[in-house]
Order: structure tokens, then sequence, then C-alpha cells
């Protein structure tokens, strides 16, 4: 943790600058505390040898001071603003892009963001929409929380979305996951965490997926119907025998968040987002003054 | 499940000693490639500046910083999914000679005759560990079509690279293919008592 002191618009972008460059370089202590528990779980020849080759990893990154994966992502943030906080959110925008961009010339970090058509660069991992500002507002408070997930593309291509019916019932729920990430196998980089976000629309089912996914690791969902669920998709889908990089094995996942919001009666969404071992996240709590402190367990 | 050693650019002869959940590790030199690489070659009909003879393609495309002119040095390169690139496979092996494929996340079934045919194997590496990958890279020795960076040719000096395993063999085994199906398997089980 540290402090940093200067205008608030710098402040943000000091702290988005300070953030991609972290998440990619010191995985979170519950996420390492997980890598450690599977290792100690998985009995499979070649899931242990990967699952060590995973933990010898981290420990090299932090030794020689490098990212944990050469994929950089596309920068995601997730932004709650207290209604009080003296900085409006297009100006904290700006600050998130502008910090993306000094942190991927710096360093160097590798540039991702492409025109979707073209297929041509766009610059320092910024572009049109891009990086990808997730809000939400806070009454009575005067702080901005920023919370940083770059996001690889391995993962988020073992996406999934289903309209299933009210008739399919949490069966559906369960049953379309379990279809999921088996088909993925060991594209999205397993074991990591699986997102499921259930409920609301289409698009808003995809939302809660993705931040079900930047929850702390093995967090619980407050709903204990919801929490139960977790519990229950976390043990069958190690049943699946996919195993560490789908090379067979017991440990296919860590854990499995779910979130929710209520939906239509005729409604039934169920929406998977992936995220692999490398389950980069960090943030950074800055208070109206501009000082700000760091948090990777956020 | 053996263990091997093995140099790169390799004859057709190394790697019909493999067989699918060996373990592998590499010396010599590999040859970077991705998405944008394999289109140029294969949907545009350029010819690769570089030769693939007995080559070893890797899937990646790195992380690095410039230092001249063609000149480049490491800061993370680590592997990318497979899957992506499936469809070039036959000819990489029936026109250009590439003995070796590695990735992440495994090839789909159709890669299994074309590497059975022109006796070539996929390697599975852990995907995401870069940081260990980058310590087992020497050098950047070449790059070419720079202008697709970072998807560019690149050609890296390794040393104990791995470790893999042999994915895919020359004799028509997929390791990804055994694990799908048992998974499928038991996913109908699983299902079956929800």
């Amino acid at each position: 943790m540290s402090t940093v002191e200067t205008d608030i618009q710098q402040a943000v972008e000091d702290a988005a600058a300070h953030l991609y460059v972290w998440a990619l370089k010191d995985i979170p202590q519950d996420l390492r505390d997980a890598l450690a528990d599977a290792a100690e779980r998985e009995t499979s020849v070649p899931g242990q040898r990967v699952l060590q080759t995973i933990l010898r990893n981290v420990q090299v990154a932090e030794d020689e001071q490098n990212l944990v994966c050469q994929d950089t992502g596309i920068a995601v943030y997730y932004c709650k603003v207290g209604e009080h906080f003296p900085l409006h959110p297009a100006r904290i925008y700006q600050a998130l892009y502008d910090g993306t961009v000094r942190a991927t010339l710096d360093h160097p970090l590798r540039s991702n963001t492409v025109h979707t058509l073209t297929r041509e660069n766009t610059g320092p991992n910024v572009g049109y929409r891009v990086p990808i500002v997730h809000w939400d507002f806070v009454p009575d408070w005067d702080g901005l929380d920023v919370k940083c997930v770059p996001k690889g593309s391995g993962s988020e291509n073992m996406s999934f979305l289903k309209m299933c019916v009210p008739a399919d019932g949490v069966k559906g729920i369960k049953q379309f996951v379990l279809e999921s990430i088996v088909g993925a196998g060991g594209k999205p980089c397993p074991p990591g965490i699986v997102g499921v976000g259930i409920g609301g629309s289409a698009d808003y089912a995809m939302h809660l997926a993705k931040e079900a996914i930047a929850r702390p690791v093995g967090s619980r969902n407050e709903d204990p119907l919801v929490a139960q669920l977790e519990e229950e998709l976390t043990g069958l889908l190690n049943e699946t025998g996919i195993g560490p990089m789908g090379l067979g094995g017991d440990i296919t996942v860590l854990h499995c968040h779910v979130e929710h919001a209520d939906t239509h009666m005729t409604l039934n969404p169920v929406a998977v987002n992936y995220q692999c071992w490398a389950a980069r996240r960090a943030s950074a709590h800055i208070r109206a003054d501009g000082s700000t402190e760091f948090d990777r367990e956020a | 499940m053996a263990e091997h050693r093995l140099t790169f650019p390799a004859s057709e002869d190394d790697i019909r000693k493999l067989r699918a959940g060996d373990l592998v590790t590499v010396d010599g030199h590999i040859i970077g490639i991705r998405d944008r690489s394999h289109i140029r070659i294969f949907d545009e009909g350029l010819e690769p500046p570089m030769d693939f003879s007995g080559a070893f393609l890797l899937h990646t495309a790195p992380g690095v910083r410039k230092l001249g002119p063609g000149r480049y040095e490491k800061v993370c390169i680590g592997t990318t999914t497979s899957a992506r690139m499936v469809r070039f496979t036959e000819g990489l092996g029936r026109d250009y000679g590439v003995r070796a494929i590695a990735g992440k996340g495994g090839l789909p079934d159709e890669a299994i005759e074309p590497m059975r045919r022109y006796g070539m194997v996929y390697f599975a590496i852990v995907g995401g560990a870069a940081a260990l990958e980058t310590t087992q890279i020497e050098e950047i020795e070449e790059v070419a079509w720079e202008e697709l960076m970072p998807e560019c040719l690149w050609r890296f000096r390794v040393k104990d690279f791995g470790p893999l395993w042999v994915g895919i063999d020359s004799y028509g085994n997929s390791l990804f293919h055994d694990v799908q199906e048992a998974a499928t398997k038991r996913l109908e089980d699983i299902v079956a008592r929800l």
C-alpha cells in the first residue's frame, strides 16, 4: 500500500497507470492460495505438473519483476463513484484512458487493441470505447474505488449466453454452465474462475457474469440460495475431468462465482464468462483529496 | 509416459518417436507465429521469409522492447490459444515441412489426420506461464513482417523450453480428444442426476 497526493484527475490517471501494470505482475493472495490448494488436491500426473509449473511461474514473475502472462488483455475498469467525489465521470474516464496509455508505453506492455473490422492496431491498449469502464454510483460518499481487470482473450473467447426458458428451471442453468465448460476444454487456461450471470436481460446477464469473475476468489454471494448454487456448480464442474490446461485431472475450476438479478417472468437468461487461472485484478481507493490506497485483495 | 529432450529443427524420425502424453523439453530454434501471420501465408499467398522445414512453430505474439531496426529484446513472451489456427495445420505440414506446432489448450480433431500423414506433433504448453517461458527464451534472433507487430514471424533461440506435453502424436492419437470424450460422457451422467 502507498499514498499519493496530487490533483484529482492526475491522481486517478496515476492510479490507473499503476493498477494496470501491478495487476499484470502481482496476482492477489486469494488466487495464490486457491492455486496452491488446487496443487495439493490434484491427483493426475499431468495436472499436478501443470499446477507446479503455474506456481513456479508466479514466483518467477515476482523474482524477475515480470508479467505473470504475456496477454496484457483488454483494459477493463470497475468504478464505484461517490456522489460527492470531486471529479465528474467524464473526467474519470479520460484519466483511466490516459493512465492505460502511459502504463502501456512506459513499461512497455504489448498493445492488443485493434479496430474490430480492419484489425489494425488502434494504439497503446486504447481505442474506440476502450478501455471498457463499468460504473456504479454510491450516495452519501466522496470517494472513488477503481478496480482494474486486464482480461485475457483466451478466457474471454470462452463466453457463452443462453436464453433458457422458465420451464428449464435451475436445472437448465446448471446444465448450460457445465456444457459450456466442457466445451471450452483447455482453451481458457483452466483451472480458473467460472463467472455466471443469471437473470436480468441478455446483456445484463453477461455483465453480471463478468462482474462475478472480478470478485475475490472463492468469495460467496450474499444470497444463500445463490451461494448454494456456487458451491454446487464448483463441485459438479470438478467432476468433468477436464483438468488443468485441459490435460485431464481433478481440478477443472478453482471456483464458480454467480451474480444474479431479478428478471422478467418469461426470461431465464444464463451467461458464462470464464477467467483464466491468471485471474488478474488490482484496486485503488481514491479519496476526495486525491490520496490513494492501493489494494490487491478487493 | 516417456520423457524426451529434442533439438529443433528436427527430423521426421525424431517426431515419430513421440507418443501422446509424453513430456518433452526443447532446445535450439523455434519460430513464433500467430493468426495474422498464418492468414498472410495461406489466405494472401505470401511466402514466409523464414525456413519452416523441420520447424517448431509456437503460437505467440510476444511483448518486446525495440532496440533498433529489426532488433528486439524480450519483455514477456507467452503462448496463445491454438484452436483458432487449426485450419492451417495441413498446409504447414504438406507445403512447408513443419514438424511441431506448440500452443495452449489443444488443437481440435481436424489436426489429427494431417499430423499422422506428414509426421507432425502438437505440443501443449502451460498457458499463462509466460514469466517462466520468457526465461527459457535466450534471444530473439530474427523478426520478419514487422508491420504485423506483434503478430510477426519471430525466430527465438531457446534452452530447456518446456514442460511440453505431446497433445497429438503422429500416429493418430490425441490427448485432447480423449479428455473431451471422457468429459462428455461424465457430463451425461452429471446432467442425468441434476
